[in-house]
């Protein structure tokens, strides 16, 4: 009854058929991964990769069709819902499977099969030489589904679906070339460590869930949700407020999914996939969807105050962080890797101080400039035949001009330079940062400084100088093919051109992207809307003066160091006797840490635990047979049988390698034991009667 | 068909009839004959599938007969939502397992016979409602199952028999000594279970709390709790394929079964008292200790046991939470754990059949040189990490949130364990299905129609429980919530009082 009334409360929607943007990489999935072998054995690889990159491009027809009927209702009714089969209704819990779309899904969607199609087609290209192409369109089409699942998911727990789910596809695919152990370790490692996250998040889930049942309106529906948790004001749970408990285990989850301080440490590792994976999952999507869950349950995160100032102080921190790691590494992967981990702390930052809206547009403009710099990346990696470090690149700019110019447009957004996507949303991000904590501000700013040195950094040194490609593969140089230069070419004109969707005010525009996303981020749009009054436009222009002069103090010494090399690397890796440039290059031993404290924690308690079990509780049972056994040769009188039955255990124990053993295998055995089992049960029941 | 459940249990029977008047090198005849008397249950319960009414919360399908009139013994068989999951997985683990023991060449004419006993007594101890009749069953499965692994088993076949044998024996015992108290312990004197539980308020605190307690440990042996398993992986290494798979897929639930048919209803006070000990905390222990015991092994099919220990403890806690979630977790928990871990065993047994060994250490690769096999043991493997979207999330999601309205600290401790099983099963799938191709197995053949066959049904019951869990649960909560309710709202009436 209170569940009905909840939903009364809840918007009413617009029935519309999304699960079609779902089932359509889900029957992809299932054609090629059950019946994929087959196919590609008798039409060839292009059948599968067609068959994968067709289901893609079907779904963002899809996705735009359900877009585009959403932008024509009115605002505060823009949402298209689908309920496909009810799922578990258990006492309180009542979940479906249900889809909903709204202004947030949709922009999520659109990047997610928008991008996913151009990855799909670029993946023709990049794994032409695989002989499991079907089980790679497979799994990416299964990604798909899973990703868009979590976003379109109506319900936490279907959310939850797709949360694990993409785990699943991202494990499958880190270790997509399964025949190598470091590949297949990496998959484990980040199956291991999302799971930590997950396990944190379905304990948030229950407390919600019951706390809200307390209250009468027991739901995990998000658009009931919003209406429910103001009951959640006041309750407490070992000494903390609940909404600050719950957000904060919901965060821990984010921190496994979206590579946050403590647990980003798979992501790095996770680039061990083949490189398009990299460029969808581990930068552009999957990795984002920390951010998503949280601006969804925004009603819910603005409740806790200090759950807020936790993400933001973990969000600006990794964006430090990791940009200090991605300054010395050599394998341009990792650079990225590290890259995204950074970039994806600014959105942590972002969501932190109430700026939802600024850490969706960023994830957006992110999405955009980070998939192609990976897709970059790759395309020189296929040309070089595998070759991943740096050291072993340059001057490829002659051979790769579209690879070259579109890695450069993408770093150039990356790196905030003022017109590029990467700019305006990064700009977005440290001013409102700044509004509310200067000092995270600076952290914000100083890693931004960063990334326009480590992004250069990797340009100059793939791109620029001479080439120090050696042997066979230097002769073969040449441009990728079409089905790869063409996702970059788009991916680039989105890195150059998706900051105009969010221009700010300060700059003349109108931030239609704001204005997109706020009938989710009411709670935000408010606030802001209120305090647009003493706006200070001239504050404004001086952060975002700052920041464009720390990007091109970034840009100038990378220029200073790699091209014109009148400063030397050398230089400031000796800096305090190297040990700052020690740290970065290994990571802080961060890994070696984690290894040798809790995995090998975790193993040695097992290993002495199942030794315990062995020797200690199996050896107090073997133990009892034998007492059992002394005192029947005192007198044995108590039951013969079972006793005797006893002896006979115990002896095999004792004796198995024994004379008494071999006696005990011959067969006869078993009828003398027959012949004993009955007779005890005959005892025991004679004694029953 | 009225009397549905007999023939269900005792179809097999006939069978082993059957199979014994055969000559014994007519090996092709004998399976056959063996899988013929499985399919009747089968097709009997997909007919009993679709015939059982969950709405409703009492026996379904009762047949009562007086059996022997002196001690007022009789023959009473009947179903409810609890008992309905435990035939229907019966009934289909069976002919599975029929299948799995195709290639068994010694003795095959008394292997297939001690079978077809055995589903007899699996099937009766599940059906029985008279608790002589139940305790009778109870002992008719324990004698083939003895056999089946003294003498089909592994080299320490003999030591796992006895001590299989005697483990149970002892929980028999305490079982017989329960029910004969039971029986003496009002008038007129009956086994009736379903008097007995009307009978219930009349039992005193006291015998109620040493009745519950033998029969407790008599039923933790069998599912089996901490400290009394350590049968249970011996048992698993030496039992053949097959064997393991009833083992582990059926005859671990008639702990939790009898739990839930015995000490709840008719002792509903002493399980309000223990309930939190016994189920909920030894149940969270076997959830971490099995998760980590597991880790630390060597041999798949050890590997599997201590999973299945781990995965009985969420049963335990579901059970003990009484709350809806909790103990429709726990019994969708029984069915699940039926169909993934019967996956597990089958799927070791493919390589064992093969290779002549289970070393987690000793293979490699096995993806590259069996697809098929790959893919269906990636099914079950992500099924038992408990992966949303397939069978055992349902279950175990039902359990925890059940368990958080119960006791928090316990739930963190079980929910801790969804990283365990995730890592002791990937650590697995990662040594013996992935990394560079083992050469001595480099020309391994994929799987073979039967093994598909057997492995087949059991994916897609996964697969569609995970999406469609109603399909056991609507026969099921009505069931469990009206014993949920007997047990919250107990209380022991005075014998004067009811005079």
């Amino acid at each position: 009854m209170l569940e009905t009334a909840a939903t009364h409360e809840a918007a009413a929607g617009v029935s519309y058929a999304l699960r079609w943007i779902v089932a359509l990489p889900l029957a992809g999935a299932a054609i090629n991964l059950i019946a994929g072998k087959r196919l590609q054995d008798a039409a060839g690889r292009t059948a599968v990769a067609v068959l994968g990159s067709a289901m893609s491009i079907a779904s963002f027809v899809c996705v735009v069709a359900a877009f585009l009927r959403l932008r024509s209702l009115p605002v505060d009714e823009r949402l298209l819902l689908d309920t496909v089969s009810s799922w578990i209704h258990i006492g309180d819990l009542d979940v479906s499977i249900a889809l909903a779309f709204d202004p947030l899904s949709a922009v999520m969607c659109l990047i997610i099969t928008g991008i996913g199609s151009l990855i799909h087609i670029y993946s023709y290209g990049y794994m032409d030489e695989d002989p499991a192409n079907w089980r790679f369109f497979g799994m990416l089409n299964l990604f798909l589904f899973c990703m868009l699942t979590l976003i379109l998911g109506d319900n936490m727990l279907v959310m939850f679906v797709g949360w694990e789910g993409v785990g699943l596809c991202s494990w499958g695919l880190i270790g997509f070339w399964h025949s190598d152990h470091t590949n297949t370790a990496a998959a484990n490692k980040a199956f291991l460590v999302n799971r930590i996250g997950d396990f944190a998040f379905l304990c948030g889930m229950f407390l919600l869930f019951w706390s809200l049942a307390d209250s009468g309106k027991a739901t995990l529906v998000f658009r009931e949700l919003a209406h429910a948790v103001p009951a959640l004001e006041g309750m407490t749970l070992w000494g903390m407020g609940v909404a600050t408990l719950v957000t904060l285990l919901l965060f821990v989850g984010a921190t496994g999914k979206s590579a946050q301080i403590p647990l980003y440490v798979w992501l790095p590792d996770a680039m061990a996939g083949p490189t398009p994976v990299s460029a969808l999952i581990h930068a552009a999507t999957m990795v984002t969807a920390g951010v998503y869950m949280i601006v969804r349950l925004n009603f819910l995160f603005s409740m806790a105050p200090f759950t807020m100032q936790v993400i933001t102080a973990v969000g600006a921190a990794t964006a430090f962080f990791a940009a200090t790691i991605g300054l010395s590494q050599h394998d341009i992967k990792k650079v990225l890797a590290y890259s995204t981990v950074s970039q994806l702390g600014y959105m942590f930052m972002a969501v932190g101080v109430g700026a939802y809206a600024a850490g969706i547009f960023h994830l957006l403009t992110h999405a955009f400039f980070k998939a192609c710099l990976f897709l970059g990346a790759g395309s020189v990696i296929h040309a070089l035949h595998h070759e991943q470090d740096m050291r072993r690149m340059g001057g490829l700019r002659s051979y790769m001009p579209v690879t070259f110019g579109t890695f450069l447009i993408s770093a150039l957004a990356i790196a905030g330079v003022p017109g590029f996507a990467g700019f305006f949303s990064k700009d977005e991000i440290l001013w409102r940062a700044f509004l509310a904590n200067p000092v995270i501000w600076a952290v914000g700013l100083a890693a931004a400084g960063m990334t326009a040195f480590y992004m250069f950094r990797a340009v100059f040194l793939t791109f620029a100088g001479e080439c120090r490609v050696e042997g066979h593969a230097r002769e073969h140089l040449h441009e990728s093919s079409w089905t790869m230069t063409l996702p970059l070419v788009v991916l680039a004109a989105g890195a150059a051109g998706a900051g105009y969707l969010g221009v700010p005010a300060a700059l003349g525009g109108a931030n239609h992207f704001e204005q997109w996303l706020a009938p989710v981020v009411e709670l935000e749009h408010a606030a802001l809307s209120h305090a647009a009054g003493g706006h200070d436009t001239t504050l404004e222009y001086v952060l975002m003066a700052l920041s464009v002069a720390t990007a091109g103090l970034g840009i100038l010494l990378a220029y200073l160091i790699y091209i014109r090399k009148s400063l030397s690397a050398a230089t400031f890796a000796a800096i305090g006797g190297g040990v700052p440039y020690r740290l970065s290059f290994n990571k802080y031993f961060v890994d070696e840490f984690y290894y040798g404290f809790f995995l090998n924690g975790v193993l040695s308690l097992s290993r002495a635990l199942a030794w315990i079990d062995l020797h200690v509780v199996d050896g107090i049972v073997n133990g009892a047979a034998r007492v059992v056994r002394i005192s029947s040769d005192f007198g044995g009188a108590i039951d013969h049988y079972v006793v005797d039955g006893l002896v006979n255990g115990t002896a095999t124990v004792v004796d198995r390698c024994g004379a008494a053993a071999r006696k005990l295998q011959t067969g006869g055995i078993n009828a003398y034991l027959y012949v004993l089992v009955l007779a005890v049960i005959l005892v025991l029941f004679s004694r029953a009667w | 068909m009225e009397n549905v459940l007999s023939y269900m249990t005792f179809v097999p029977l006939a069978g082993m009839l059957a199979v014994m008047v055969m000559p014994r090198d007519k090996h092709e005849v004998i399976r056959w004959t063996a899988l013929a008397f499985t399919l009747v249950p089968l097709l009997l319960g997909i007919w009993l599938y679709g015939d059982f009414d969950g709405s409703i919360t009492g026996m379904q399908y009762v047949e009562r007969h007086t059996w022997i009139e002196t001690y007022n013994i009789q023959y009473i068989m009947g179903i409810d939502g609890l008992s309905v999951t435990m035939v229907l997985l019966t009934a289909l683990l069976c002919p599975i397992c029929i299948l799995a023991s195709w290639n068994i060449e010694k003795g095959v004419k008394g292997y297939f016979m001690l079978f077809l006993l055995l589903e007899t007594g699996m099937m009766g101890v599940f059906c029985a409602l008279d608790f002589f009749l139940f305790y009778i069953f109870w002992e008719v499965m324990l004698l083939p199952m003895y056999f089946l692994i003294g003498i089909w088993g592994g080299p320490r076949r003999e030591y796992a028999a006895i001590k299989f044998f005697l483990y149970t024996l002892v929980g028999s015992v305490l079982m017989l000594i329960a029910m004969l108290a039971l029986y003496f312990h009002g008038e007129p004197r009956t086994f009736d279970m379903l008097v007995l539980m009307e009978r219930a308020p009349t039992y005193a605190r006291s015998f109620q709390a040493w009745a519950w307690l033998a029969l407790f440990v008599g039923f933790a042996i069998k599912i089996p709790a901490f400290p009394f398993h350590t049968w249970l992986p011996d048992a698993h290494v030496e039992a053949p394929t097959a064997i393991s798979v009833i083992l582990a897929g059926v005859l671990l639930k008639m702990g939790t079964y009898g739990i839930l048919r015995i000490c709840y209803p008719i002792f509903p006070v002493a399980t309000q008292q223990f309930a939190f000990w016994c189920l909920a905390v030894l149940g969270t222990w076997n959830i971490v200790y099995g998760a980590l015991c597991a880790m630390a092994q060597q041999d798949m099919k050890k590997l599997v046991a201590y999973s299945s220990i781990s995965h009985m403890g969420y049963v335990m806690l579901g059970m003990a939470t009484l709350t809806s979630q909790g103990i429709n977790g726990a019994v969708l928990q029984m069915f699940n754990h039926g169909t993934v871990t019967a996956m597990l065993f089958l799927i070791v047994g493919v390589v064992y059949d093969r290779a002549h060994h289970r070393d987690i250490n000793g293979f490699g690769g096995l993806a590259s040189v069996m697809p098929v096999y790959t893919g269906l043991m990636t099914v079950a493997f992500f099924a038992a990490l408990g992966l949303p979207g397939l069978s055992a999330f349902i279950s175990e999601v039902l359990v925890l949130l059940g368990a958080w309205q119960y006791n928090q600290a316990l739930t963190i401790v079980a929910a801790s364990a969804v990283v365990l099983t995730a890592g002791y099963m990937l650590w697995m799938l990662q040594r013996v299905w992935l990394g560079p191709v083992n050469e001595k197995y480099a020309n391994m053949p994929d799987l073979s129609a039967r093994e598909l066959v057997t492995l087949l049904p059991l994916a897609v019951i996964v697969l569609v429980l995970g999406i469609h869990p109603h399909a056991v649960l609507d026969l099921i909560d009505p069931t469990l919530l009206a014993l949920n309710r007997t047990v919250a709202d107990a209380v022991v009436v005075s014998a004067q009082l009811l005079h």
